[in-house]
């Protein structure tokens, strides 16, 4: 069996060093998960106070507080901080703590190499929001960059930009042939493919996308680079080139990248249903296939948010069939997840709130999604709030539920603490509230004609923007209660059994673990049955 | 699997020194194109930044070789590292991939509409007098980016004499250089293998100099473009798909060959056995790796 | 507290029934996708109103059953797990189902999108060009032209003044076009990305500099319909309204008439005599319209992203440079060649405005640029 070894000279031999150089140097799968999870928080918070100034101007029409070039790079750092800096390293964070646990695994495979690729997102992340303190201004052209306004007519921080999206490339390249090298090689003796965690399969899926596509991103914004200041014309007619160009190339790494934010989440909440449930997840192997066909189609359906920059139509048909295809495994994943909770014993302790809240406002965003992918439909949702409706609906109570919910059923796990549950209950539901009255009525503004992008607009929309508005308050305020129950946690509470939830031995290796669990995970690999 | 222990590194100063590294690196490139043009030195944190770069990457690479002589890793860590580079490798080729992909689409899109083929013809209007041709010599708007004089199919002549007169269609050479050089990679691996050092090295040595051939002749290619056959960076999407796509493979090449260089140095030094030598067959699929690049380079860029 | 601890799980339930009432709430209002008054408009309404209730009709099933399973077999109540875990049949069903589900949405997206999709020559063709931050509409039959701004001042904007019912949905020139009549638009950019929007056409098409979009439309209804641009293009991107008016054949035909005898009257102008203060008072209000969204009304532009033209050295004291940017752009930049677009008079009445106004009037060499002057450096250019 593998066991462990680490090449101590003089420390004491368990445990982690001290100090500040415990973080900065270490290696083990658990530190650096952790400051993964801590740097997600963190950004979640400048994200979403980015999130504030965009409702806090959109609360009435007219320009109250900030004027539209500091408007557009509000959204331009909200949408990139929160689909780079929180969602994407949150996931890498439950990755880092859950999978060598999950699998049976002493650390990750390569724990360097996760040490770099944790440290190579502060200093992206500090990059990018230093132009923001640049007398150009930070980067004001959206989170999808469309050339030439990101090229000819960006301001020249956009040179910042460009190599800061690098780092996190290269992170996210490094982080994902760490955990594909994981799975792989560090399974337990007896966990074969098909006796994986959903969560294992997830993030298997996750990474070799992230492997896919990280380098499509990197080749974009290198043309960009090229074209702003070595004179080349990728994206510019003049010289042969076609601004399209650009988003071809973006949206083959942008589509395939929503997937990334939402396939672990999937995992994620098909280990808190069976949990709560108490009843094992229905139809394991689809949930596999599923995911495996989510990934697959996933390339070939990126035109989709180009419906209107003028395709040939079997163009605009080829990728609306292929886009629509995408509804059947996602729903056989939501209607396994129903079959699951069907004749189970439920009970509802806060990550099972958050979970069910997944599957029902996910699948409403998925619903969007599908609304989205008919194209003389979409000619009039485009670059409305119809799609700000959707994309948040799969974002925020998809992929951010997903994680809440996560750190909810594994915070005992990894602190040893349960956190306060009527705390919890109340977050839920203050935050299930809130996140409808923030999201929903963009359905509605959207419909009616409002373009998204807009820092000022017309009469007709005031209403459900003022509501909109009250709505994001009543969610970023709830989430200084998460913090304060995160934190709370940490510091004490009645102690958790290495079990937590009733039941779980037989779900997964980490509940045979302490809670919380010793500084190498296993050093001895368990035989899976 | 064994019942040697599975080697965790204890902490480590290297890879947040490689975070700090990337990070000036960064600062120094950003710094250097915003100022280009101007006498700003800003380049000389660049420079500052390759140097923190090699060195942190000696000494990572030292310290896993020197893990390695030691005996900390097992089997298993080893196949680690085996999929870690297989990996790698293909995150490279979705690299390439980027570039291919834009090729393809404006030599079957973008070019022929704005020269008003297609079902978006129509924008011929814009260009009038613009028609669509591969390689593209003259550009939609000549004001702004005047097109190459020649182009670098197989019917160039290289007309202008010297060396590359002499020599003919360079991308053939290469041609020739690089898929040999995958062959003598491979004969050098059989001998590591068969444990005769000496036809390792002595092949290794031979790819090694066939793999800087091709770059001085990819050198003196970029020499004639620029000198005498008006074929550069700016002269629209020809010029531009054309040292992008070669560019970057040239700078694979070296990269490629660099490692091999020290594998090379390795040996010399006798490292390596005959049933332990991932370091090198690591740098050998690198090899074989910008050799298909190659491969698909000349099918896509020169000949097709 | 206990209480609505029982109850809120119970909102849960209500959550299905919410959606229909909801889908049918929107149905006929100011908040859903308008009908739109085109046979194009009308038909992707009613595709959409299709996709819209084949979504609520399983999302109705499928939360239903998930909440009633939530609530029948809840620890609570003491249900016992069953520990089944797959149905082999059962998941083929539902599989085949969705698919057919999605065939049937299918087919009819199909037909529509055909129908939308033809792009033949329409009996009057438009070219429209957007600029930061303007549409330019040129008529092809007809060699007519002109820009249209936002004409909602900066005072409502800044909420000086009250808004009006029109505020960010009006422009000073809107397009016009005839009514029953198939118009065919050709769009294009001059420099970022645009999109040009009037949802009661379901007309979205996205303005790409140095390529050409169609789109179509035939409106049967005369009426002044609004819209939008849609595609981030930068700061003012939510102030470059699109607002068509459709009029019966005889006043369309009358408008392009007035527009083409317009344009020569503008030719006439450029031969005149010009005085400073006829030059000063059509280059305000042109600044007005055409400048100050960059350069500021007070000439100060927004630094260092737009320059300031009040105490700036070109404006001072190079005048056959500020004409030489005027007429050709700067390369690279927002600044764009305006000479390509507007009349030699109202070129040279913005110069001379730019070098008068402000304290540029003090501060500079003075010299005033006359139509005359534009139409030398045209001739120049020319040889
Ligand atoms: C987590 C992220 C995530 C996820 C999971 C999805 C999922 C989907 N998305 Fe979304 N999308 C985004 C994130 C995401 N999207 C973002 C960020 C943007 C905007 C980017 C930008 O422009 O800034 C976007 C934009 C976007 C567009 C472009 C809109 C536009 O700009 O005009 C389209 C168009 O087709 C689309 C479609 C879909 C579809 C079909 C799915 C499907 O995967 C959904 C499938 C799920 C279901 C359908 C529900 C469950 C299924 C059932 C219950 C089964 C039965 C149902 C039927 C048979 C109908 N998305
Ligand atoms: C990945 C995830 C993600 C998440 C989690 C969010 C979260 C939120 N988003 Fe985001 N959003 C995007 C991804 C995301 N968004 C993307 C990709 C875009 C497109 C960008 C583009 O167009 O380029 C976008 C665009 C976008 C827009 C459209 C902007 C425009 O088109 O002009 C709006 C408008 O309302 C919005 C709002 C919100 C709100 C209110 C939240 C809330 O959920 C935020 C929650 C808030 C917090 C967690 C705050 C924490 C608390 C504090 C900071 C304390 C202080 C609190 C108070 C003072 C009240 N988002
Ligand atoms: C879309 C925005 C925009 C509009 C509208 C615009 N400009 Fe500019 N202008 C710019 C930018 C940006 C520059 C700076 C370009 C550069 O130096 O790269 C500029 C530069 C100039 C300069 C040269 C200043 C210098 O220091 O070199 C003059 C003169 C000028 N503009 C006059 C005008 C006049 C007159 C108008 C109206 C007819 C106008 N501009 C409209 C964006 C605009
Ligand atoms: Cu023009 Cu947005
Ligand atoms: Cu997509």
């Amino acid at each position: 069996m593998s066991t462990v070894v680490e090449t101590h000279d003089h420390e004491g031999h368990h445990g982690p060093a001290k100090g500040l150089t415990r973080w900065l140097f270490t290696t083990n799968h658990k530190d650096i998960g952790t400051l993964y999870l801590w740097l997600s928080f963190t950004m979640l918070f400048v994200g979403g106070a980015m999130a504030m100034v965009i409702r806090a101007e959109l609360f009435q029409p007219g320009l109250q507080i900030v004027q539209p070039e500091f408007f557009n790079q509000m959204t331009t750092n909200h949408g990139l901080i929160m689909v780079f800096g929180v969602i994407m390293p949150a996931f890498v964070g439950f990755a880092n703590w859950m999978i060598p646990m999950q699998i049976g695994a002493p650390d990750m495979a390569l724990p360097r190499l996760n040490n770099l690729s944790f440290w190579l997102l502060p200093m992206a992340f500090g990059i990018l929001v230093s132009t923001l303190f640049m007398p150009e201004g930070g980067p004001n052209f959206g989170w999808t960059f469309y050339a030439p306004l990101s090229t000819t007519y960006a301001p020249s921080t956009v040179n910042f930009f460009i190599f800061s999206v690098h780092i996190m490339g290269i992170s996210s390249i490094l982080g994902s042939i760490n955990i594909i090298t994981t799975i792989f090689n560090m399974r337990a003796p007896g966990m074969t493919l098909m006796k994986m965690p959903l969560f294992v399969w997830g993030w298997l899926i996750t990474a070799y996308l992230l492997i896919a596509v990280m380098p499509v991103l990197a080749g974009v914004v290198t043309m960009m680079l090229m074209d702003i200041n070595f004179g080349t014309s990728f994206f510019n007619a003049a010289g042969g080139g076609d601004p399209v160009l650009f988003q071809h190339v973006f949206w083959f790494f942008g589509h395939p990248e929503v997937y990334i934010m939402i396939l672990p989440a999937f995992g994620i909440v098909s280990h808190i249903i069976e949990t709560f449930s108490r009843k094992p997840i229905f139809g394991y192997s689809s949930m596999v296939y599923a995911m495996a066909s989510i990934a697959i189609l996933s390339f070939v359906v990126w035109a989709h948010h180009m419906f209107t920059v003028g395709m040939p139509l079997a163009g605009e048909l080829f990728f609306m069939y292929a886009t629509m295809l995408i509804a059947i495994p996602t729903g056989v994943k939501v209607f396994n997840w129903v079959a699951t909770m069907f004749r189970g014993s439920i009970s509802f302790e806060t990550p099972m709130l958050f979970a069910i809240a997944f599957v029902a406002l996910f699948t409403i965003g998925g619903f969007s999604g599908l609304m989205l992918a008919i194209v003389p439909a979409d000619f009039q949702y485009h670059d409305t709030y119809f799609v700000v409706a959707h994309f948040h609906y799969v974002l925020v109570p998809g992929s951010l539920f997903a994680l809440i919910a996560g750190a909810y059923y594994w915070l005992p796990k990894w602190t040893g603490n349960m956190y306060d549950e009527t705390l919890g209950k109340l977050h839920f539901w203050l935050t299930f509230i809130s996140v409808n009255i923030t999201f929903f009525p963009m359905h509605f503004v959207g419909l009616a004609g409002m373009p998204r992008r807009y820092p000022d607009y017309a009469l007709q929309f005031a209403d459900f923007n003022m509501l909109i508005s009250m709505g994001a308050f009543l969610f970023g305020v709830t989430q200084l209660l998460f913090l304060f129950i995160v934190i709370k946690t940490i510091r004490g509470g009645k102690k958790a059994t290495s079990e937590v939830w009733e039941g779980t031995r037989d779900l997964g290796l980490e509940w045979t673990l302490d809670s919380p669990p010793p500084h190498h995970t296993f050093t001895v690999q368990p035989q899976v049955k | 699997m064994s019942d040697q222990p599975y080697h965790i590194p204890e902490s480590s100063k290297l890879p947040f020194a490689m975070a700090v590294t990337l990070l000036v690196l960064i600062i120094g490139a950003a710094n250097t194109v915003i100022d280009l043009g101007t006498d700003s030195n800003s380049y000389l944190i660049l420079f500052l930044a390759f140097a923190m770069m090699w060195t942190t990457m000696f000494f990572w690479f030292r310290q896993v070789i020197h893990e390695n002589q030691a005996g900390l890793n097992n089997p298993m860590l080893k196949d680690s590292y085996v999929y870690g580079m297989a990996w790698f490798i293909f995150s490279e080729v979705m690299f390439f991939f980027a570039f291919f992909f834009a090729l393809a689409y404006i030599r079957n899109f973008a070019v022929p509409w704005l020269g008003g083929e297609g079902e978006k013809g129509i924008t011929n209007m814009l260009w009038p007098g613009f028609e669509a041709t591969w390689p593209l010599m003259m550009t939609p708007d000549q004001a702004i980016f005047e097109g190459p004089k020649e182009d670098m199919s197989l019917n160039t002549a290289y007309s202008h004499g010297g060396l590359a007169g002499v020599l003919g269609w360079l991308p053939l050479w290469n041609t020739i250089f690089l898929l040999t050089s995958s062959l003598t990679v491979h004969i050098a691996h059989l001998g590591l293998k068969n444990g005769n050092r000496t036809q390792f090295n002595v092949w290794l040595g031979m790819t090694l100099v066939l793999g800087y051939l091709f770059v001085i002749f990819q050198g003196l290619e970029y020499y004639e473009a620029y000198s005498h056959m008006g074929l550069t960076l700016n002269t629209g999407i020809y010029g531009t798909t054309f040292f992008m796509l070669t560019g970057f493979h040239g700078f694979h090449v070296c990269l490629g060959a660099i490692i091999l260089t020290v594998m090379l140095l390795r040996s010399l030094n006798g490292h390596f056995t005959a049933d332990d030598h991932f370091g090198f067959e690591a740098g050998s699929w690198y090899w074989h790796f910008v050799d298909v690049v190659w491969v698909c380079l000349v099918a896509f860029v020169y000949v097709m | 507290m206990t209480y609505i601890k029982k109850l809120l799980p119970k909102l849960f339930l209500v959550l299905p029934l919410l959606l229909p009432v909801a889908a049918k709430s929107a149905e006929q209002s100011d908040y859903n996708m308008p009908v739109g008054v085109t046979e194009v408009s009308s038909s992707i309404f009613g595709l959409h109103m299709l996709i819209l209730w084949v979504c609520v009709v399983i999302g109705v099933i499928v939360f239903s059953i998930m909440f009633w399973s939530l609530w029948k077999y809840r620890k609570s109540k003491g249900a016992v797990a069953a520990d089944f875990d797959d149905n082999f049949w059962l998941e083929i069903g539902w599989t085949v189902a969705a698919t057919l589900v999605l065939v049937w949405m299918a087919v009819p997206s199909t037909q529509v999108m055909v129908k939308a999709y033809d792009d033949s020559e329409g009996e009057v063709n438009i070219m429209i060009t957007g600029h930061q931050w303007k549409w330019h509409y040129e008529y092809m039959e007809d060699q007519v032209s002109f820009f249209s701004n936002l004409s909602t001042s900066q005072e409502q904007i800044d909420n000086k003044i009250p808004k009006g019912e029109f505020y960010l949905q009006e422009v000073d020139e809107p397009l016009v076009i005839p009514v029953n009549t198939k118009v065919r638009f050709l769009i294009t950019a001059n420099d970022v990305i645009h999109s040009w929007w009037v949802p009661d056409f379901a007309v979205k098409q996205d303005a790409i500099p140095g390529f050409i979009n169609t789109a179509w439309t035939n409106v049967p209804e005369a009426g002044i319909y609004r819209g939008a641009c849609t595609e981030l293009c930068g700061i003012k991107h939510a102030y470059m309204p699109v607002v068509v008016r459709v009029v019966e054949q005889e006043e369309f035909d009358a408008f392009i008439a007035q527009k083409v005898s317009l344009a020569e009257e503008e030719k006439m102008l450029t031969s005149k005599v010009w005085s400073k203060e006829e030059l000063m008072e059509r280059g305000e209000s042109f600044y007005a319209t055409n400048c100050s969204a960059c350069h500021q009304a007070n000439g100060k532009g927004i630094p260092p992203v737009f320059p300031a033209l009040e105490g700036n050295q070109v404006v001072l004291s190079d005048s056959t440079k500020q004409i030489e940017i005027l007429m050709e752009g700067i390369q690279g930049s927002a600044m764009q060649a305006f000479g390509k677009s507007y009349s030699e008079v109202d070129i040279a009445a913005v110069i001379t405005y730019t070098r008068q106004a402000w304290s540029n009037g003090e501060n500079g060499d003075g010299v005033i640029i006359t139509p005359k002057d534009i139409v030398d450096y045209k001739n120049k250019i020319d040889l």
